[in-house]
């Protein structure tokens, strides 16, 4: 049976549609999920795209936060379900404490677009197994707020336990603490980075390179197995 | 009617960029001697009826869980004088 993995519409998601895509071409089965529905149309796993959910007003994911859909995805997430969160997505998930530190504006307060380049830190959660851990790969980059902060303790532990997933190489490109572009739970299964995976699926489509596909088959594979 | 007021500011080891950028253009307006800036919110909220414990207690709880982010800031809660309009 086909893995059938829910992506979340909230008002001022703008790359929803590029990650539906980017499932599509990993071989699963994108959902469309609205923000105020709780059911999460028995999904195996949920993807939060970016964009600017409720206009970023309060706090870049603040909002959202608190939609009905997050109430249900805060429970399964917790009982297990992988969940990955895109830009705005891990944004709404540091706010909902799923992942600790929080997200705020870049440091020299300008939004950003580029190619950048990341380290796989950890290839082994739900959504990184297809990578290897100390691969390099090249994805897009562009958001206002992704400089992610943590107190010294919780970043020590972070590092300590391995649940930095993803660390900016070369440039750091919003002041992000320690390089982290993306991190993981405790468990594994939530994910969250600021770079777009769904945007570096199609050899046609920007840079020409596909690093963003793995994303979209290790849930796959993943969910096949478990 | 009376009105409380949330303030909420970065946590003072949280870098803010915004405030420094406002210092650093206080001088080319001809402000010397302001060695810092810091630029948090503030919210008010107009309550319905007496802000008593209670109502306090819930707008203390709304400020922690919603108007500020406890990891990175911290707030305040206080209630204004009722009449906020007069003395205008």
């Amino acid at each position: 049976m086909t893995a059938r993995i829910g992506v979340v519409t909230f008002p001022g998601s703008l790359d929803d549609r590029d990650t539906q895509r980017a499932i599509r071409l990993a071989g699963a089965e994108p959902v469309a999920l609205w923000h105020k529905d709780k059911d999460l149309k028995q999904v195996d796993a949920v993807v939060l795209p970016g964009g600017f959910s409720y206009g970023d007003y309060l706090r870049a994911g603040a909002i959202s936060r608190f939609s009905p859909v997050m109430e249900t995805v805060i429970a399964q997430a917790k009982a297990g379900m992988p969940v990955l969160g895109i830009c705005n997505g891990f944004q709404v998930l540091t706010e909902a404490h799923l992942l600790p530190g929080a997200m705020l504006g870049n440091n020299h307060l300008h939004f950003i677009c580029r190619d950048q380049k990341l380290r796989v830190e950890n290839a082994g959660t739900s959504w990184t197994a297809d990578y290897a851990s100390g691969q390099e790969i090249h994805i897009p980059l562009k958001n206002m707020d992704g400089r992610y902060v943590a107190d010294e303790r919780t970043l020590d532990m972070l590092e300590a336990e391995g649940r930095v997933v993803f660390r900016y190489v070369d440039v750091n490109p919003n002041g992000s603490l320690r390089d982290i572009a993306g991190i993981t739970n405790e468990a594994g299964n939530v994910v969250g980075l600021m770079p777009h995976p769904e945007h570096a699926v199609e050899p046609l489509v920007g840079s020409g390179r596909t690093d963003g596909l793995p994303f979209f088959t290790s849930i796959l594979k993943k969910l096949v197995t478990a | 009617m009376a009105r409380v007021v949330v303030d909420v500011m970065l946590k003072p080891e949280i870098l803010d960029p915004q405030g420094q950028a406002v210092q650093r253009a206080l001088p080319r307006l001809g402000f010397e001697g302001v060695s810092d800036v810091r630029q948090g919110k503030r919210f008010e909220l107009e309550v319905d009826g007496p802000v008593d414990d209670a109502a306090l207690a819930r707008i203390h709880e709304l400020a922690e869980s919603f108007l500020a982010n406890t990891v990175i800031e911290d707030f305040t809660v206080k209630v204004e004088d009722e009449k906020v309009e007069a003395g205008k």
